[in-house]
């Protein structure tokens, strides 16, 4: 293992955790948060026009259907993100049990499952043009498919419940567990099986056989951030009416 | 948990109960467990049963084109028989029990005792079910497989794994109530998945005999995984047990 790994893997780290504890703030945030969605507005709008129009490799077989890096990655990347959130929000539940964090669970998984939507969808046209299907049996995209079935489960497991506390402790117990030992094998499972078509298949997941002159580098991490803040917004905005809802049906 | 004696006013001076070791705890509910499959014979009957006639259906829509499948589809059969006798052997196990019978043993025995207890006799349940599947499976439909120890190990592995991540499954289908096994089944596949490709990549290298490094790494991973959703059950069963 290099040493330019080793930083790459603390930095990934070091970015994971802050997302995640930047991401609870600015989900429960009170205030308008103007500037942070201004910034979400520029990032999105702004990168997905560059990433269309931005001059990027000629490269066989992928050619200009690379551009899906700008769209599809950062998809990945930001449901990872607020699953992550919603995890933690599921961990404080059990130790502080509140109506509040159930609700703030709930509403990232459902954000989650929305991107993980897209990402698939996107993924599923990338995969119809590069690689001639629209779904392989590669161990990456097995690993997506079981984490929305996850998902799926929860909201089935929630919607069988009567009363509210159990739901509420049951399926932040479903959550952790779940999550726990399911998404870690993702990402260590197909580096166990052999080659695959899906980039990103041996170490740090990375696209530098594609980026031969940095461009695609610089304009993609501004869209990674874009979409995490894209994410939190979207999660913000419905936990916030689900908390409405909350109160307007306990009166 | 123990009673609380400062809560109430008692004259008697207080004593302090003598906690229980957790082996013991375990081992007493795991004998429960034993006889109470032993007294309702029939479920245990109905789980040979539902092998054992799983396997002829096999068997009797294979013969139709003449004699055993090819090794891929005898692999796959076996690991869907194993799959859904595994969900129904587990689903019983929480579900039995009535709310009742619940309060009585939490204000008896550690959450710990009974999460790991139930394991234990799940992993044991579904190891037998397990190897006699595997037995029907062969007189049946005849035995492809070239490196049988490993081939064993990994059902057993298997048989292990299933245990430990169905139980808290079950735990958790039982506390929704209603229409528990289907609750299970959408609950557990995905959590086993990634379980189910190892152990059928596995198998499908000793059914090929290829050498033993090739397996290794997946052995590994999934002892490894199954220590993880072992720890996972332990941690997290207590909360689901407070309700």
């Amino acid at each position: 293992m290099s040493s330019a790994k080793i930083i790459g893997s603390v930095l990934g780290l070091v970015f994971t955790v802050l997302g995640v504890w930047g991401g609870q703030r600015l989900i429960e945030q009170r205030s308008s948060g103007w500037l942070w969605k201004a910034l979400t507005v520029v990032l999105l709008v702004g990168g997905s026009a560059a990433g269309l129009l931005i001059s990027v490799p000629p490269l066989p077989i992928v050619n200009e259907s690379i551009r899906n890096l700008f769209f599809h990655v950062p998809m990945w990347f930001s449901m990872i993100m607020v699953l992550l959130v919603s995890v933690w929000y599921s961990i404080q539940y059990l130790r502080n049990p509140s109506a509040r964090l159930d609700i703030l669970a709930h509403e990232s998984a459902k954000t989650g499952i929305v991107l993980g939507m897209l990402g698939l969808a996107t993924g599923s046209l990338w995969a119809k043009f590069t690689w001639g299907a629209w779904w392989t049996p590669d161990p990456r995209l097995n690993g997506a498919a079981v984490a929305m079935l996850i998902y799926g489960a929860y909201l089935v497991l929630r919607g069988s419940f009567r009363d509210d506390q159990q739901r509420a402790r049951v399926s932040a117990i479903y959550n952790i567990f779940a999550f726990a030992a399911v998404i870690p094998l993702l990402f260590i499972l197909p580096r166990l099986s052999g080659p695959s078509l899906h980039p990103g298949q041996t170490g740090n997941p990375g696209f530098s056989q594609y980026d031969l002159d940095d461009t695609m580098r610089k304009l993609f991490y501004p869209v990674v951030i874009g979409w995490i803040l894209f994410a939190f917004w979207l999660t913000q905005v419905s936990s916030r009416f689900a908390f409405l809802q909350f109160k307007h049906d306990e009166n | 948990m123990p009673f609380r004696a400062g809560s109430v006013v008692s004259l008697r001076p207080e004593t302090k109960p003598v906690p229980v070791p957790l082996l013991r705890e375990i081992t007493t509910l795991l004998a429960k467990d034993f006889r109470l499959e032993w007294r309702q014979k029939s479920a245990l009957g109905g789980l040979l049963l539902y092998v054992g006639s799983t396997v002829f259906v096999c068997f009797l829509s294979f013969s139709l084109r003449g004699g055993t499948p090819p090794a891929p589809a005898w692999n796959a059969l076996l690991w869907v028989i194993l799959l859904f006798a595994a969900i129904n052997a587990v689903a019983k196990g929480f579900m039995q029990e009535s709310p009742g019978q619940r309060l009585y043993y939490y204000t008896l025995v550690r959450p710990q005792a009974i999460i790991l207890a139930k394991m234990l006799y799940n992993a044991l349940l579904l190891v037998a079910v397990a190897l006699l599947g595997l037995f029907l499976y062969t007189v049946f439909l005849g035995n492809p497989i070239q490196d049988a120890p490993l081939f064993l190990a990994n059902l057993l592995l298997g048989a292990v794994g299933f245990a430990t991540t169905l139980t808290l499954v079950s735990g958790i289908a039982a506390k929704a109530g209603g229409n528990g096994a289907t609750l299970m089944a959408v609950l557990g596949f995905p959590v086993m998945v990634p379980m189910l490709l190892l152990l059928i990549k596995v198998s499908k290298n000793a059914l090929d005999g290829l050498d033993r490094s090739v397996s290794h790494q997946s052995l590994l991973t999934l002892l490894a995984l199954n220590m993880l959703v072992g720890a996972l059950s332990y941690v997290l069963f207590p909360y689901l047990w407070r309700g």
